[in-house]
C-alpha cells in the first residue's frame, strides 16, 4: 500500500481526530504490537463490541489502522506509514519550538560575554 | 539544554514547553518586549523574521515577516490580548498577507507565556492553542528541516512502550 507523505488537509483533520480519543490511542498502540481481532481488542473495555468497532472505524478511515477478514473474524492491523505522518506534524512543532528556546539561550549567553 | 519540557495534548490541541534560562525574569522577558530580540528567535531555522511593528501592550498588533531561504516571504501578526509585565503575555498569532492583514482561513494560534522567578534564573512555559491541523501544518512546513526532528512525541512513546512489551 502506497500512501502519499503530504496528506490534504482532510485528511491530516481525520488523523488528529483519530488519535484526539485515549481509546483509540489505545487501541492503536495495542495493534503495532501484532494484528488482533476486534473482540480480543474490545475485550479490556468497558464497552460494548459496537462502542469499539466504532472506535477502529473512525482508525481506519484515517488510514491508521487496516481491516482483513479472517474466517468468521475481523483483524485489525496499524498502517506504519500513516502513524509515521501523524506523529512527524506534532514533532516538527516541538522542534520549532526546541529551536526558539535554544536561540533564546544563546542571545542570553550573548549578553554575558558583552558584560565580561 | 534549557528545554526541561514539551506536553502535547492532542485532546486540547495544544502544546506546552517549559523552558529554563539563567537570566532574570526581566531579561528573559525583553526577549519577547524588545523587537529587534523577538525577530532573532522567533523565525524558524532558514527564516529569518523582522518585526516591522511590536509593542508588548494590550490590543496592540504586531506585523512580522519572514524571509525563506529562496527569497520568498512570508507574513505573519500578533493581536496582543493581555500583558502583566513581567509576570505574563497572551497573543493570538496568524499567517497574514504583506500588508499585515491576517489569513482568516487559517485562523489563529492562541499563544500564552509566563515568566516565573526559579533559583537559577527564570522559568519560562509557553502555551500554544492551534484552531486546526492545518494550521499546525502550515506553521512547521515552513523551513523545518529533517535533521531537526526529535523523536518524543506522544504516540511515539506510546509505540516504544508498546514495542518493548510486545
Amino acid at each position: 500500500m502506497v500512501v502519499d507523505a503530504e496528506p490534504d488537509q482532510v485528511e491530516v483533520d481525520r488523523i488528529f481526530h483519530a488519535l484526539a480519543d485515549a481509546t483509540r490511542r489505545d487501541i492503536l498502540a495495542r495493534v503495532v504490537g501484532r494484528e488482533q481481532s476486534v473482540s480480543a481488542l474490545a475485550r479490556p473495555y468497558p464497552m460494548s463490541l459496537a462502542a469499539v468497532q466504532k472506535h477502529v472505524g473512525v482508525l481506519e478511515r484515517a488510514g491508521l489502522v487496516g481491516r482483513t477478514r479472517v474466517g468468521r473474524e475481523q483483524q485489525v492491523h496499524a498502517v506504519p506509514e500513516r502513524i509515521r505522518v501523524a506523529r512527524e506534524l506534532l514533532d516538527r512543532y516541538e522542534a520549532l519550538w526546541r529551536h526558539r528556546v535554544a536561540t533564546m539561550d544563546r542571545l542570553l549567553a550573548d549578553d554575558q560575554q558583552k558584560e565580561q | 539544554m534549557p528545554v526541561l519540557d514539551v506536553e502535547k495534548d492532542l485532546d486540547r490541541s495544544t502544546m506546552t514547553v517549559t523552558a529554563e534560562f539563567a537570566a532574570p525574569v526581566e531579561r528573559v522577558w525583553r526577549l519577547y518586549a524588545d523587537p529587534r530580540q523577538l525577530e532573532r528567535h522567533w523565525g524558524p531555522p532558514g527564516w529569518p523574521a523582522t518585526f516591522v511593528e511590536h509593542a508588548l501592550v494590550p490590543g496592540a498588533r504586531s506585523h512580522y515577516l519572514m524571509r525563506g531561504p529562496d527569497g520568498e516571504e512570508s507574513h505573519g501578526v500578533w493581536n496582543v490580548v493581555a500583558v502583566d509585565e513581567p509576570r505574563s503575555f497572551e497573543v493570538e498569532d496568524a499567517f497574514a498577507d504583506a500588508q499585515g492583514v491576517p489569513d482568516e482561513s487559517t485562523g489563529w494560534i492562541r499563544m500564552v507565556a509566563t515568566f516565573e522567578p526559579v533559583a537559577d534564573g527564570t522559568r519560562l512555559v509557553v502555551v500554544s492553542t492551534f484552531r486546526s491541523a492545518e494550521q499546525l501544518r502550515q506553521m512547521i512546513d515552513m523551513g523545518m528541516e529533517d535533521g531537526l526532528r526529535q523523536a518524543m512525541g506522544q504516540i511515539d512513546g506510546i509505540l516504544a512502550e508498546d514495542r518493548a512489551t510486545a
